[in-house]
C-alpha cells in the first residue's frame, strides 16, 4: 500500500521507521505553517488529495490529537490513533489504559489514517522530507505563543533514585508513607498525574507524557497502574520497580522487579528493610 | 449560554476486567459503570461556567439501556436535562467513533449550544477523538486537552480563549468564535458530589431518549476491533511473592545487589 508520512519535528525519525514498514512507496511530508487545527487540517487535506496514498501515518503526538480525528473525518475514517505494533491492515492499540491490547482492522479503501505511540518504534536513518506549503491558511482559531508556567524548581531528571506514588495511595494523608521511602533510599520524589491533579503534590513531580521525562538508576512506582502517559515519562529507567495490588496492572509489564500486595504494608516493611540494611 | 457536555459511561475504575467469549471486548455481566473521568470534569467545568454566565447545561450519551444512570447521576449534580441515544447491543458493537459522533451530531444540531465540552479520551477505548469528529461534523471550530475556559463574550458573536496542554510542561492560549467544541483535561477544576437535594431534584428533570434506530443509520465503521488480548510483557521481570515483609527482603536484596542503589 502506498504510504504518505505527515511528519512534525517531534517523533519525525520514529514516524518515517513505521512508515516504511508499513508499505511502500512512501512519501514523507512536513507542513510548512504554523499550527492551528483549521489551518492543518485544510493543509493536510490538500496533501492527501495530492498524494492520494492509501495510508496516512503521523505521530501520536498532541497536535494529532488535536487535528487528525476531523481530518480523518472528513473522509469518512476514523484515526487508528496510539498504535503499537502493526500487521498492516491490521494495527495493534492499547485499551482500558494498557490492560489490553486489541487488533484493529481497517475496512474499505483508503485513505487511512493511523498514528505511531512515542517509542514504540526507532528511528532510523534519514529519509527524504518534503515540505509542503498549503495554498489557503484561513483559520478560526487564532493562536498565542505556547508557555511555560513557572521555572522547574525540581529537576527530576538529575535523580539515580525515583520514588513514585500514583492513585493506590488513595488520600492526601497517605503521601507520608511514600515520602519515608524516598528518604530511606535518598531518592526524589515524584508522582503520577491523578496526585499532581489532586494537590497532593505539586505539578514540578509529575512524571510523564505531559510532565518530565526521568531516566533514573532505580525507578520506583508505587500504587502506579502504568497508563502510557505515565510510562513513557519513565520508560528510560535502568531498573523498574512495581509496587500494586493488581497483578495485571499494565506497570508489571515493564518492571524488573515486581511486588504484588497491598502498599500500605509493602512500603512501611521496605522502610524498614532499608533501614536495616544501611545500619 | 446553552452548553452541551457530551458523556460516556465505562467500566468502574479498577473494575476486575474479563475478556468476552468471543474475544473482541471485555465480559460486561456483572460490571459497574460510572461516568468517564475526564466527562466529569468537562461536566463540572459546563456548570461552572452556568454558574458564571447562565444558562444550560445538557448532558448526552450515546449508549445502551443502562447509561440512563450516568445521566441521571449528572442530572444530580446539577445538569439541567439530558438526552440519551439509546443504542442497541448490536449497534453499540459496531459503531466506530465516527459512527457515535455521528449519532452525537444528529441529536445536538437541533439543540444548537454555544460550546460542547466532553472529556479529551474515554477510559475503555481511549481513541481520543468523538469530540473533534463532533466538531467537523457540526462544522464548528473545536481546541483539545483543555485546561482553562474562558469565555470572553457569551454574547453574539460569542468568544471564547482557551488554555491548552502541550507536552513537557508547555501550555498555550487560543482563542475561537462561539459555537465551538473543547476537549477538556482532568484536573482543571475540583468535582463536585451530588447533594441530596440535587439527587431529589434529578428525579423530575427531563431525559430524552431517542432510539438510535429511529436516527439516520451512520455510515459503515471503517476500523473494526478484530480480538482483545492481554499484552506481552516486554520485560520477564521478577515478581515477590509471600507476606510483605518477606518481598520487601528480597526486594531490597536485588537493590543492593543488582541496581546497586543501597
Amino acid at each position: 500500500m502506498s504510504v504518505l508520512a505527515i511528519v512534525e519535528q517531534r517523533m519525525a525519525g520514529e514516524v518515517l521507521a513505521a512508515a516504511q514498514e508499513f508499505g511502500s512507496p512512501l512519501i514523507a511530508y512536513s507542513i510548512d505553517q504554523p499550527y492551528t487545527a483549521d489551518a492543518y487540517t485544510a493543509a493536510a487535506e490538500e496533501l492527501i488529495r495530492k498524494v492520494n496514498p492509501t495510508l496516512v501515518v503521523f505521530g501520536h503526538t498532541y497536535q494529532t490529537r488535536d487535528y487528525v480525528p476531523k481530518l480523518a473525518a472528513r473522509f469518512g475514517r476514523v484515526l487508528i490513533s496510539d498504535v503499537i505494533a502493526a500487521k498492516p491492515p491490521v494495527f495493534v492499540r492499547q485499551l482500558f489504559q494498557g490492560k489490553f491490547n486489541a487488533d484493529v482492522r481497517l475496512i474499505g479503501d483508503g485513505p487511512h489514517f493511523v498514528s505511531i505511540q512515542a517509542g514504540a518504534w526507532r528511528a532510523e536513518g534519514s529519509p527524504q522530507v518534503e515540505i509542503f506549503s498549503p495554498s489557503s491558511t484561513t483559520s478560526r482559531q487564532v493562536a498565542e505563543p505556547p508557555f511555560r508556567e513557572t521555572a522547574r524548581a525540581v529537576d527530576l531528571s538529575a535523580a539515580d533514585i525515583i520514588v513514585s506514588v500514583g492513585r493506590g495511595i488513595k488520600e492526601k494523608e497517605n503521601i507520608p508513607i511514600v515520602e519515608a521511602l524516598a528518604e530511606a533510599l535518598g531518592a526524589e520524589l515524584a508522582a503520577s498525574r491523578p496526585i499532581c491533579d489532586a494537590g497532593w503534590l505539586p505539578m514540578e513531580r509529575q512524571v510523564g507524557s505531559s510532565g518530565q521525562t526521568v531516566a533514573p538508576k532505580v525507578y520506583i512506582a508505587v500504587g502506579i497502574s502504568g497508563a502510557i502517559q505515565h510510562l513513557v515519562g519513565m520508560k528510560g529507567a535502568k531498573t523498574v520497580v512495581a509496587i500494586n495490588k493488581d497483578p495485571d496492572a499494565p506497570i508489571f509489564e515493564v518492571a524488573d522487579y515486581g511486588i504484588v500486595g497491598d502498599l500500605f504494608e509493602v512500603v512501611p516493611a521496605l522502610v524498614e528493610e532499608i533501614k536495616k540494611t544501611k545500619a | 449560554m446553552k452548553i452541551a457536555v457530551a458523556i460516556k459511561q465505562v467500566p468502574l475504575r479498577d473494575s476486575p476486567l474479563r475478556i468476552n467469549a468471543s474475544g473482541t471486548w471485555i465480559e460486561e455481566n456483572n460490571l459497574s459503570f460510572e461516568i468517564n473521568e475526564p466527562d466529569a470534569y468537562a461536566l463540572e467545568e459546563a456548570l461552572q461556567l452556568r454558574e458564571k454566565h447562565g444558562g444550560e447545561v445538557i448532558v448526552i450519551s450515546a449508549g445502551p439501556a443502562r447509561v440512563s444512570q450516568t445521566l441521571r447521576e449528572a442530572l444530580a449534580k446539577g445538569a439541567d436535562r439530558g438526552i440519551h441515544i439509546e443504542t442497541s447491543s448490536i449497534e453499540t458493537a459496531s459503531l466506530d467513533t465516527l459512527g457515535v459522533a455521528r449519532l452525537l451530531e444528529g441529536a445536538l444540531k437541533n439543540e444548537s449550544p454555544d460550546l460542547i465540552l466532553t472529556g479529551l479520551q474515554s477510559d475503555d477505548l481511549g481513541y481520543g477523538q468523538t469530540g473533534v469528529i463532533l466538531a467537523e461534523l457540526l462544522g464548528l471550530p473545536h481546541s483539545t486537552i483543555i485546561m482553562q475556559v474562558q469565555v470572553i463574550n457569551d454574547v453574539q458573536p460569542g468568544k471564547v480563549r482557551v488554555k491548552r496542554e502541550l507536552e513537557d510542561g508547555w501550555f498555550q492560549h487560543i482563542e475561537m468564535p462561539l459555537p465551538a467544541v473543547l476537549t477538556i483535561q482532568s484536573g482543571l477544576n475540583k468535582l463536585r458530589y451530588a447533594t441530596l437535594m440535587g439527587i431529589k431534584k434529578a428525579k423530575s428533570k427531563e431525559i430524552k431518549v431517542i432510539a438510535a434506530a429511529d436516527m439516520d443509520a451512520p455510515p459503515p465503521p471503517s476500523v473494526a476491533i478484530e480480538k482483545i488480548y492481554a499484552p506481552e510483557k516486554s520485560k520477564q521481570g521478577q515478581i515477590f511473592d509471600g507476606d510483605a515483609r518477606a518481598a520487601a527482603a528480597k526486594l531490597v536484596d536485588k537493590l543492593r545487589f543488582e541496581a546497586r542503589v543501597i
